[in-house]
């Protein structure tokens, strides 16, 4: 009896020397995403060895750290960020791999594009030179992040050399309160268990509540299993799973489609499976979450406080915790929802996606960022999100609203590109981390929803979705 | 390991990690992560090398840093731990739990070894950063809290102090002579002595993933359009 995750390691074993439970192994690699970022030094060494790609067609590649939000007619400014952007198209082009470039509508943050596309596939193996690689696992996929000599390993042999996770189970059962959204499960679980609480462990998170989600949920959930310190998050594939990828480019079609829904509907884990641990949440407990500190660990409840380090006793803990209040200008005690904002950020690999931009809509339609808000950003996914978005009129939401709708990229994620955080700026981000000076040096970063972010633009401070009563106009 | 174990000059590629004796620095600070070891601006670079300058930025200096900064004529924060005299020259670094989490970035271990690293102590480290330390050469060790609790008070009671680490043996030992012993993954500790390159130790089973790969397509034809 097997759990999803054992299904999918033995489908993708290639070798192994022992079964000594930590023996390396040969893993067969179906998907390689790559962007610009992590993966110019191994293209290089990969030349300089003499070796090719091993399969072209497994490769999917895009520019989405470097990428302007704004003005892209006229280029890329930066000349550093412009050569790697360059580096990645060049070597696609010599190297004939599918690139989705600046200007193309289809471009966006790779972990949007290749579900988007339907280039992630349940049952597949994927990787990509990006820790958030966790969010295919949605789709019942193997997916992890790896570094650039791994890069380069899975470029060259199409295999990754890696030994076995244990396996986590994360129940969450019940039904979600109003207002309380995917990225609050996350953010709750990581709560609990900690940042390095999935440290060694494949997660999948089963339940009521995970089954109600949308992909879009599912993907923001698997998405931050890699802030729980797990390289790998996963859903069971049913209904919702299947619905998606019907008809997306890179699908699989007529007879092939009926063969791979007859095998994908075998994608979960036997009833009886044993995990080495297993959570359970209740649905119903989760509220709107908050962080007030420099790991996604250090968060709250929107009717909570800043804690207090005084009460904490013991000494790495509580230096922790006096470390990161100093860092983000926050005072023990403080309520949440008396954190005041400088700026808003809905965008991400986390929460860009069309249904986020949707919820977040909702809130705002009708309303106005508050004055006290210096900037409030919109960064959709893909250039394909924002079509669709814009086919709705949700930029016009946005925008009457007061907030910026820009290009799609990573953007204030991670600042890699212009747009970021001044020095003591407070932000309400929907991105994954708020470590220091994630969003800009000096940035203060609090990780919310997509709902929360869009509630907090509308009020200046952090509030309670549900109780947001600013009037609408008409 | 019999098939990964031929040592074949064609499959050296990074250095041979040898006996390693060295002053060693304390960063008492849990979840340091990879935006702190290596700021992302630094990320734009399109090379392996030069990231040591720039290891912990935002800590080591007081002015904020760019690509292309002259380091030598930055301002360093006294405060900061690799910055005191005691320290310089380190070569293995003592850290808390949940060492190198966040990005999957190879940059962190580069800008570490960049410095002059060779070898990394911690209670608990991030799944990715710990695979990705193997990969060029870097020793990451996990020793139990007390063990390291130890060694954090030694070291800041002791100027100068340094530990020596036998990887073949697996063990460490401290200025008085006390040993350490602690675990590494076989397949590793043969590369990381050997200084094997496992792309060439992969492809020597080129045909098994041709076969699996063969056998895939059969069975999962719509992987591969
Ligand atoms: S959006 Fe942020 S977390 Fe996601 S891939 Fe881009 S930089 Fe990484």
């Amino acid at each position: 009896m097997q759990t999803l995750y054992d299904k999918l390691w033995d489908q993708h074993l290639v070798h192994t020397e022992s079964n000594a439970p930590d023996s390396m192994a040969l893993l067969y690699i179906d998907r390689h995403l790559v962007h610009e970022v992590t993966s110019p030094q191994a293209f290089e060494s990969l030349k300089l060895a003499g070796r090719k790609p091993w399969r072209v067609n497994s490769i999917l590649a895009v520019a989405d750290h470097n990428v302007p939000t704004s003005g892209r007619d006229f280029g890329i400014n930066d000349p550093v960020s412009r050569l790697q952007v360059d580096t990645l198209d060049k070597n696609c082009d010599e190297l004939g791999i599918t690139e989705f470039k600046m200007r193309d509508v289809r471009q966006g943050i790779v972990h949007v594009i290749g579900p988007e596309q339907g280039a992630t596939l349940p049952g597949m193996t994927v990787v990509c030179g990006d820790s958030h690689t966790s969010t295919h696992g949605a789709f019942a996929c193997l997916a992890f992040g790896i570094g650039t000599s791994e890069v380069e390993h899975v470029l060259a042999t199409q295999c990754l050399l890696t030994s076995k996770s244990k396996t986590m189970r994360i129940a969450v059962e019940g039904k979600l309160g109003l207002g309380v959204t995917a990225k609050d499960i996350a953010l709750a679980i990581i709560g609990r268990i900690g940042t390095a609480g999935g440290t060694g462990y494949a997660i999948e998170f089963t339940g009521d509540a995970i089954r109600s989600l949308s992909m879009e949920g599912r993907m923001t959930l698997c998405n931050m299993a890699i802030e729980a310190g797990a390289r790998a998050g996963m859903i069971a594939v049913d209904d919702t799973t299947i619905e998606y990828i019907k008809g997306r480019p890179f699908a699989p079609q007529g007879g092939l489609w009926e063969q791979a829904v007859a095998y994908w509907r075998t994608l979960h884990s036997d009833t009886d499976a044993v995990f080495d641990k297993t959570v359970s949440l209740e649905a119903a407990g989760i509220r709107p979450q908050v962080t007030w500190g420099t790991s996604p660990e250090m968060v709250t409840t929107i009717d909570g406080c800043v804690p207090d380090p005084a009460g904490v006793t013991d000494q790495g803990k509580r230096q922790n915790i006096e470390q990161a209040l100093k860092y983000m200008g926050l005072q023990p005690n403080t309520p949440i929802q008396s954190i005041a904002l400088d700026k808003i950020f809905i965008g991400s690999c986390t929460n860009s996606r069309i249904e986020d931009l949707r919820a977040a809509a909702k809130v705002i339609k009708g309303r106005r960022v508050a004055s006290t808000i210096k900037l409030a950003l919109v960064v959709p996914g893909s250039g394909l999100v924002k079509q669709q978005a814009e086919q709705e009129g949700l930029d016009k939401i946005f925008t009457a609203a007061g907030f910026e709708w820009r290009e799609p990229g990573c953007s204030m994620c991670l600042a890699m590109n212009d747009d970021r955080l001044s020095k003591g700026e407070r932000c309400a981000s929907t991105s994954n981390r708020n470590f220091e000076g994630r969003q800009g040096p000096g940035g203060r970063t609090h990780l919310v929803s997509p709902v929360m972010a869009a509630a907090a633009a509308v009020a200046g401070h952090f509030v309670d979705v549900n109780e947001l009563d600013a009037p609408r106009m008409p | 390991m019999k098939h990964w174990s031929v040592p074949h000059s064609k499959y050296l590629i990074m250095d041979k990690f040898q006996i390693v004796t060295g002053i060693v620095v304390p960063l008492d600070r849990a979840n340091v992560d990879t935006d702190a070891i290596i700021p992302k601006q630094f990320l734009k670079s399109i090379k392996r090398t030069g990231f040591g300058q720039n290891l912990f930025d935002e800590w080591r200096y007081l002015d904020h840093g760019e690509p292309g900064m002259d380091a030598s004529q930055r301002q360093l924060n006294p405060d900061f731990v690799l910055n005191q005299p005691r320290y310089q020259s380190a070569r293995i670094l003592l850290a808390r739990d949940n060492f190198g989490c966040g990005s999957s970035r190879e940059h962190a271990p580069w800008a570490l070894q960049d410095y002059g690293f060779k070898v990394i102590i911690a209670p608990s480290f991030a799944d990715i950063f710990f695979n990705n330390c193997f990969k060029i050469g870097l020793l990451p060790i996990v020793l139990n809290g007390n063990i390291l609790d130890q060694l954090f008070r030694e070291v800041n009671e002791t100027e100068g102090y340094t530990l020596t680490v036998d990887l073949q043996e697996q063990v460490l030992t401290t200025p008085a002579g006390e040993r350490v012993e602690f675990s590494v993954d076989t397949f590793r500790k043969h590369c990381l002595l050997n200084g094997l390159d496992d792309i060439g130790l992969t492809l020597q089973h080129a045909d098994k993933i041709r076969e699996f790969e063969q056998k895939r397509r059969k069975q999962q034809p719509w992987l591969f359009v």
